[in-house]
C-alpha cells in the first residue's frame, strides 16, 4: 500500500505501452473523402518491435504519421486530416491530448526516422546542427553540451570522425550516411518508441542490412519499442517480433513473424510472400505478382478490399467477399480448412 | 572563389562598357545637336565651330567615346589655357550647362537616392515578408486574402498616383509630414526622416506586394518539404518551425529578389523623386535627358548600371553563403 500510486497502477493495470484501438484517418479531397486508415487495431510492448507492412498506399505512413500526432489540425501543414480512434502510449490517449502535450512527447518519448534522408534533413543547417537542436528542445543546458551530445550520437551510429562531421551539410554524406544521421536524431532524447518509416528504402542494397542492423541493434541498447513500417516482406523476416499485414488501410492478419512465414492466412499475405525474391528460391521459376492494383480509396469496397485481386473468391460460398466486411482476423471468407488447404506450400520462415 | 569574382569583374566591365557606348550611339542619334543649344545667339558658324571643339563633339563618336574612356581613367579638361574646365579622375564627364563635373553633382545627388532607397528597403522587405508569412500560415482564411488584396493594390497601383494620394491626404489634408524637399541626414535624423517617411511608404507599398507574394508561395512550398514534417516530429513548436526552419529555406530567393531591388533602385527612383521634388539620380538623369546634357546622360547611366551589375554580383556570391549546397567556381 505504501507504493506510489502510479508503480501500483502499472503493476495491476498491465496496459500495453502503445495501444491502437479503431484507428481512422480520413482525407478530404477535392474528390471526396479518402479513408486512409480503416480501423486499424495493434499493440506493442517496450523492446518489441512491431512490422507494419503492406503495399504503397495502405496507410503503413499514415498510421505512424497519426501516432506522431503529426495529422493534427494544429500542425499548420497537416492539411485536411481527420483522425478517429484512440492512440495510448503509456496510458496516456494522445489524438485528444492538447498539442502542448503532443509536442512535449515528440521527439523525446516517440521518435521517427523518415524513408528519404536527404529530403528529410533541413539542407542548410549543418548535420551536428539538427541534432542539437533535436536535443535542446527536450533539454535545459548549453548549446556545448548539446553539441557534444549529437557528437556523441554521430559516433554511436558509426559515422567515422563524429566531431569534424557534425559540422557538415547533409548533402555532404552519402546515403548510407545520411540516414545513420537521421537514426542519430531520432535516437538523441533516448524515446521510449522509435518508429522507422521505410527507413532502408532510398538506400543501397548492400547498405539496407547496416542501417536496419543498426536499428536493433540500438533499439536493444535503449530498451525502447519500435514500429518498423516496410512494404518487403524480406526486411520484417530477420527484424520484428510482430507483423500487421495492412491493405487499403484494413488490416489483413496480424501474428507473431514466425508464424506468419510458417502459416500465412490470408491471401494477400500469400500473395506477398510469392512476390518476394528469395536467396534460396528456384532461380528459374519467376515471381509472381498479384494481379491487379490497389483499390481506389474514394470508392471503398463494401466486402473484402481485397476480393477484386483475390483469386480465391470462388471458394467462398455466395458472394460474401463483395459484399461483408469480414469481421474478425485474418480478415478473411475462406474457412480455416480451406485457406490450409490453398496455402502456397513451402513458405518457411526465412532465417 | 577569387578566381569566379575575378571573372566576374571582367563581365562587369564589359557590360559597363557596352551600357556607356550604347548611350553615345542613342545621344548620336537624336536629331538636336547640343553644341548649338550652348552656342546663345547670334550663333555664328565660327562661334558653333568653337563650341563644338570645345565640347569635343567634332570628333567621330567612337573617338568621343575613347576620351570619355581615358577621362575615367586619367582625368580631362576641356579647352585650352586658363579657360579650360578640369575634371579629375575618374571623370565621369562635364556638364557645358552646369559648368561642372557630372561627378559633382552625381556627389549631391546620391545621397539623395541612397537615402530614399535604405529606407524604403528596409519597409518593404519587413512588411512584404511579414504580410507574406501570414498569409502563408493562415493560407485560404480572411488574413490570406486581405493580404492579398492589399498585395493586387501594391502591385497594380502606379507609383505617381500612390505618392500624389500620399501627399493629398498626408500632407495637405492632415498635414502630418511634409509635401516635398528634403533635407540633409546631417540636418538631424527628425527632419531627414520625415521628409522622406512619405517616398518611403509609396516605395515600400508598391513593392512590398510582390515581396509578401514571393515569400508567400515560397513558404508554402517549402510547408510540403519533408524536412519540415521533420522538424515538428522532433517536437519543435510551430514558431520555430516557420520562423527558422521555413523562413530560412524560403530567404533564398527573397534574398536574391531584395539585392537587385536594391540595386536597381541605388540608380535612381525616377518617378517616385519627380514626385516628390527630391534631386537625387533620377531627378539628375531626367534633366540631362530633358536639357541634352549628354555627359550627366552618360555619366548617371553608368553609375546606376554600375550598381545593377554590383548586386547582381553580390547576390551571386551572397548564394553561395545562404545555400550551403552551391559552390561559386
Amino acid at each position: 500500500m505504501s507504493l506510489s500510486p502510479e508503480l501500483s497502477l502499472r503493476k495491476d493495470d498491465p496496459e500495453p505501452f502503445l495501444q491502437v484501438t479503431d484507428l481512422a484517418v480520413d482525407f478530404a479531397t477535392a474528390d471526396g473523402s479518402v479513408r486512409a486508415v480503416d480501423g486499424l487495431n495493434f499493440t506493442l510492448e517496450r523492446g518489441r518491435t512491431l512490422g507494419l507492412v503492406g503495399e504503397s498506399g495502405s496507410g503503413k505512413s499514415v498510421t505512424s504519421l497519426a501516432v506522431m500526432g503529426l495529422l493534427r489540425p494544429d500542425s499548420t501543414t497537416a492539411g485536411n486530416a481527420r483522425t478517429s480512434g484512440e492512440i495510448r502510449l503509456n496510458g496516456e490517449e494522445l489524438l485528444s491530448a492538447p498539442a502542448r502535450r503532443i509536442r512535449e512527447l515528440r521527439g523525446r518519448t516517440m521518435s521517427m526516422i523518415f524513408q528519404d534522408p536527404l529530403s528529410a534533413l533541413h539542407p542548410y543547417y549543418s548535420v551536428g546542427a539538427q541534432i542539437a537542436e533535436a536535443y535542446r528542445v527536450h533539454h535545459k543546458g548549453s548549446r556545448k553540451a548539446a553539441k557534444e551530445r549529437a557528437a556523441e550520437l554521430l559516433g554511436r551510429v558509426g559515422i567515422p570522425r563524429p566531431r569534424e562531421r557534425a559540422d557538415d551539410f547533409p548533402h555532404q554524406f552519402s546515403g548510407g550516411m545520411r540516414q545513420r544521421v537521421m537514426i542519430a536524431m531520432a535516437l538523441v532524447n533516448d524515446p521510449e518508441l522509435l518508429i522507422a518509416d521505410e527507413p532502408t528504402t532510398a538506400l543501397d542494397v548492400t547498405v539496407q542490412a547496416q542501417i536496419l542492423e543498426l536499428i536493433a541493434d540500438v533499439q536493444q541498447e535503449f530498451g525502447s519499442a519500435a514500429i518498423l513500417i516496410t512494404h518487403d516482406l524480406g526486411v520484417v523476416a530477420g527484424t520484428v517480433d510482430d507483423v500487421v499485414i495492412m491493405y487499403a488501410g484494413r488490416t489483413m492478419e496480424t501474428a507473431p513473424v514466425d508464424r506468419l512465414f510458417a502459416a500465412p492466412q490470408h491471401p494477400y499475405t500469400w500473395g506477398l510472400l510469392g512476390s518476394t525474391p528469395r536467396l534460396d528460391g528456384d532461380r528459374r521459376k519467376r515471381l509472381a505478382p498479384i494481379p491487379g492494383s490497389p483499390p481506389n480509396l474514394l470508392e471503398p469496397a463494401a466486402g473484402c478490399p481485397f476480393a477484386p485481386r483475390c483469386v480465391f473468391t470462388d471458394r467462398v460460398e455466395g458472394d460474401a467477399c463483395a459484399t461483408d466486411r469480414p469481421a474478425a482476423l485474418p480478415a478473411c471468407h475462406l474457412a480455416p480448412d480451406d485457406r490450409d488447404a490453398l496455402r502456397p506450400s513451402s513458405r518457411k520462415a526465412a532465417s | 572563389m577569387l578566381r569566379y569574382i575575378a571573372r566576374r569583374l571582367i563581365g562587369m566591365a564589359v557590360v559597363l562598357l557596352i551600357t556607356g557606348a550604347v548611350t553615345y550611339v542613342i545621344f548620336y542619334w537624336m536629331p538636336s545637336d547640343p553644341a548649338r543649344l550652348s552656342c546663345g545667339k547670334p550663333c555664328t558658324p565660327e562661334t558653333l565651330h568653337q563650341v563644338r571643339a570645345y565640347m569635343g563633339l567634332n570628333q567621330p563618336i567612337w573617338e568621343q567615346y575613347w576620351h570619355f574612356l581615358e577621362g575615367l581613367v586619367g582625368g580631362r579638361s576641356f579647352g585650352i589655357g586658363q579657360a579650360a574646365a578640369q575634371c579629375p579622375a575618374p571623370c565621369l564627364g562635364y556638364s557645358f550647362h552646369q559648368s561642372m563635373p557630372v561627378r559633382t553633382m552625381i556627389g549631391t545627388a546620391f545621397p539623395v537616392t541612397v537615402s530614399i532607397t535604405v529606407g524604403a528597403a528596409a519597409l518593404w522587405l519587413v512588411f512584404g515578408v511579414a504580410t507574406g508569412m501570414i498569409s502563408a500560415v493562415k493560407r485560404g482564411t480572411w488574413w490570406d486574402r486581405g493580404a492579398t488584396l492589399l498585395s493586387l493594390t501594391g502591385v497594380a497601383t502606379p507609383t505617381y498616383l500612390v505618392g500624389l494620394l500620399g501627399i493629398l491626404l498626408l500632407g495637405f489634408q492632415w498635414r502630418l509630414v511634409p509635401v516635398n524637399g528634403y533635407a540633409n541626414f546631417t540636418d538631424g535624423i527628425g527632419p531627414w526622416a520625415s521628409h522622406l517617411i512619405l517616398p518611403w511608404a509609396v516605395l515600400a507599398f508598391v513593392n512590398a506586394a510582390v515581396y509578401a507574394r514571393l515569400t508567400r508561395s515560397q513558404l508554402l512550398e517549402v510547408f510540403g518539404e519533408d524536412y519540415i514534417t521533420t522538424a515538428r516530429a522532433k517536437g519543435l513548436p510551430e514558431r520555430i518551425v516557420i520562423g527558422k526552419h521555413s523562413l530560412r529555406a524560403a530567404l533564398t530567393p527573397i534574398a536574391t529578389m531584395f539585392g537587385m531591388d536594391i540595386g536597381l533602385l541605388l540608380g535612381g527612383a525616377i518617378i517616385t523623386e519627380k514626385v516628390f521634388s527630391m534631386q537625387g539620380l533620377g531627378y539628375l538623369l531626367l534633366q540631362g535627358v530633358g536639357q541634352l546634357d549628354l555627359p550627366v546622360v552618360v555619366g548617371v547611366t553608368l553609375f546606376s548600371a554600375f550598381f545593377v551589375v554590383a548586386a547582381n554580383l553580390l547576390v551571386d556570391i551572397l548564394y553561395g553563403y545562404l545555400d550551403p549546397r552551391v559552390s561559386l567556381a
